[in-house]
């Protein structure tokens, strides 16, 4: 697996015009009652990807994989699988497994019953069926296991044994319906990088629903961030974090300072004119919109640099105020600002020393500054 | 608070098990009794129970009860679960209450009427009235009982579980077949229980819809007494209590022996994360 970590990084089927997606999700809607679930939702997935589906309770992410599963049926759109439309295809028939919250392991099964219910669905031959469940038994490394009853299996092992049980019949797609929200916190982190070595092993396509940020920035070779039944953002992680396309994207995901104002247009520096910073905020590049237009300033904690000293005259984006609160994290302290205009603001700056006596105290006077480039200017 | 047995729930219990069990008690004693007057004790005989066996009418009518009460649970354990499984999966379809009030309608219908009722069916519908129509009469209301059991397990069933059955590419009825039965397999059985026994002792219904020479043991006796008590009636009543107590005490057992299993699971899995 030496290549691995190279061919991961230039996996990209999505900016690959010729690249023929498995799933394709045509403006699709599901409602329940007067409840919107999903509306109006399109979405391409590319062979081989590890697609997170992120967002928080109620934004119809479980909606939309209980419908690419087949357990509910959409009220309006398509969905295609490698070609063929699966819309009214029963999910007995879908060419897809599932691995469920809650594992749904048959409990009066063992193991291998378990594993091997859905081959013999299949018809396959005693002896393979033999074969492949010792297969995924090793996949999954619990090769002993195979007699004993899901509730002689500990949390993580029967973790396991949902996951085995759904790749047994190598699927087109798996789907994962929060695979690890039942695992503490530990076993959970070193779940999510196993399921990754899985996952490249088998080679099939994941789709996981999650609302867990850290699961889907380690994970997924693309997230899709959704709002009431509407993706917001669709990007590999970083861009998710770095270039997040609306305040609802950049808020959800890790923690951000949001600076609100006006265009200033200007042909070298463009600028925002915002009132909560009491100054001008300089912005990386000109906007394509009309000056006085209404903008905001996003830019992360760890990305502003905090100094007690007053930066030399004519520095650009700096602002000034009392430290409010500190919050120390181990790795990071977080400072909480509180500026001129009352505006609060976090930095958070690594602790690169053992922390014996602080630099930065509550109350002090603080300067806050940060390069153009780090910021990123939002329009909606 | 303490506790415990203290004098006055000891004296409270006493007092409530005595008024339900000292009639039945004072029915399997006077079974034993030699003398043919009922309330006069002669000492312990069992001649009673040998002069019961060579009756041959009693007989029958405890082989033809036997027959309803088998037949009958059958027939209203299938229908009570398909109506309980209708109730629990199929979500809200259209006279979804109207279905479910009148599922639950016999539990509280009485007999009298539901007998009434089933009689005049049977009298349009020109079928001769025989152990048939018992044994139909009693799968219609023993039904309802399954149904109630059957619905409340299913209501505390994982639903996932059979929709990973249906991923994996099992079909929906063969998923209720291998899946959902096996699981709910108990409960099941505690309302076929519930059926035969309610079918064993019942007369008001059975009454109401036999016909000549179909006569149950609760009929016969019924029967019997208005003639005079004999001792013979104490024997057959004591029979009759020991099937039906050992129906009732097998249904709960069967239930809260899942219960207990489905208990330790779920703490298994919560604890062994």
């Amino acid at each position: 697996m030496a290549s691995g970590p190279t061919t991961r990084r230039t996996f990209e089927p999505w900016d690959d015009p010729k690249s023929k997606p498995i799933l394709r999700v045509s403006s699709v809607s599901k409602s329940y009652g007067s409840v919107t679930a999903v509306d109006q939702l399109s979405l391409d997935i590319h062979r081989g990807e590890f697609f997170a589906l992120l967002g928080p309770s109620g934004c119809g992410k479980t909606t939309l994989l209980r419908m690419l599963a087949g357990f509910e049926r959409p009220d309006t759109g398509r969905i295609e699988l490698d070609g063929v439309d699966m819309t009214a295809v029963p999910p007995y028939r879908r060419p897809v497994n599932m691995m469920f919250q809650s594992y749904a392991l048959f409990p009066h099964m063992s193991v291998e019953g378990n594993i091997a219910f859905g081959l013999k669905q299949e018809g396959l031959p005693a002896r393979e069926i033999k074969t492949r469940v010792a297969e995924a038994l090793a996949l999954v490394q619990l090769p002993d296991y195979g007699r004993r009853k899901p509730h002689q299996l500990s949390g993580g092992q029967r973790q396991r044994v949902a996951l085995a049980r759904s790749l047994v019949k190598r699927p087109k797609m798996l789907l994962l319906d929060e695979p690890l929200a039942a695992l503490d916190r530990k076993l959970r982190e070193e779940t999510q990088f196993e399921l990754m070595t899985i996952q490249e092993q088998v080679g099939i396509t994941f789709v996981i629903v999650t609302h867990d940020q850290d699961e889907a920035m380690t994970m997924a070779s693309r997230i899709a961030v959704m709002d009431r039944g509407r993706i917001a953002q669709v990007a590999p992680p970083t861009e998710i974090y770095e270039q997040p396309n609306s305040r609802y994207v950049a808020d959800f995901i890790g923690s951000v300072n949001l600076f609100e104002g006006n265009y200033v247009g200007g042909d070298g520096a463009p600028t925002m004119r915002c009132a909560e910073a009491g100054c001008d905020l300089s912005l990386a590049q000109p906007l394509l919109v009309a000056p006085g237009h209404r903008l905001w300033v996003a830019i992360r904690p760890e990305k502003l640099e905090i100094s007690r000293e007053p930066p030399p005259p004519g520095t650009l984006n700096c602002l000034s105020g009392v430290v409010w609160d500190i919050g120390y994290l181990g790795d990071f302290s977080t400072y909480r600002v509180k500026l001129d205009s009352g505006k609060i603001v976090s930095a958070a700056e690594a602790n690169r020393m053992r922390l014996t006596e602080r630099t930065i105290s509550w109350e002090d006077r603080v300067y806050l500054r940060w390069v153009p480039q780090a910021a990123v200017a939002l329009l909606s | 608070m303490r506790r415990g047995l203290t004098p006055i729930n000891l004296t409270a219990l006493t007092l409530g098990f005595a008024f339900l069990y000292v009639p039945i008690f004072l029915l399997i004693i006077y079974s034993f009794n030699e003398s043919k007057l009922v309330t006069v004790w002669a000492g312990f005989s069992t001649k009673w129970y040998g002069e019961m066996a060579r009756d041959d009418a009693l007989i029958a009518a405890a082989l033809m009860t036997l027959k309803v009460a088998l037949l009958s649970s059958t027939v209203a354990t299938v229908l009570g679960t398909l109506a309980g499984v209708l109730l629990a999966r199929f979500g809200r379809f259209r006279g979804r209450t109207l279905f479910s009030g009148m599922i639950y309608a016999p539990l509280v219908m009485p007999e009298v009427i539901t007998g009434l009722a089933l009689l005049l069916m049977f009298v349009a519908m020109g079928l001769a009235r025989g152990y048939f129509t018992v044994m139909i009469a009693h799968a219609t209301f023993a039904m309802a009982y399954v149904a109630v059991v059957v619905q409340s397990r299913l209501a505390t069933m994982d639903r996932s579980v059979e929709e990973a059955a249906l991923d994996l590419g099992c079909p929906p009825f063969k998923t209720f077949l291998v899946i959902t039965l096996p699981i709910i397999a108990p409960a099941v059985i505690a309302g076929w229980l519930l059926a035969f026994t309610l079918s064993l002792d019942d007369l008001v219904i059975a009454s109401f819809t036999t016909g000549p020479g179909s006569t149950t043991l609760p009929m016969k006796i019924y029967s019997q007494v208005r003639l005079g008590v004999t001792p013979e009636i104490n024997a057959i009543s004591t029979i009759l209590v020991g099937i039906v107590t050992i129906g009732v005490v097998a249904a709960s057992l069967v239930n809260r022996r899942a219960a207990l299993r489905r208990e330790r699971d779920e703490r298994l899995a919560f604890a062994k994360t």
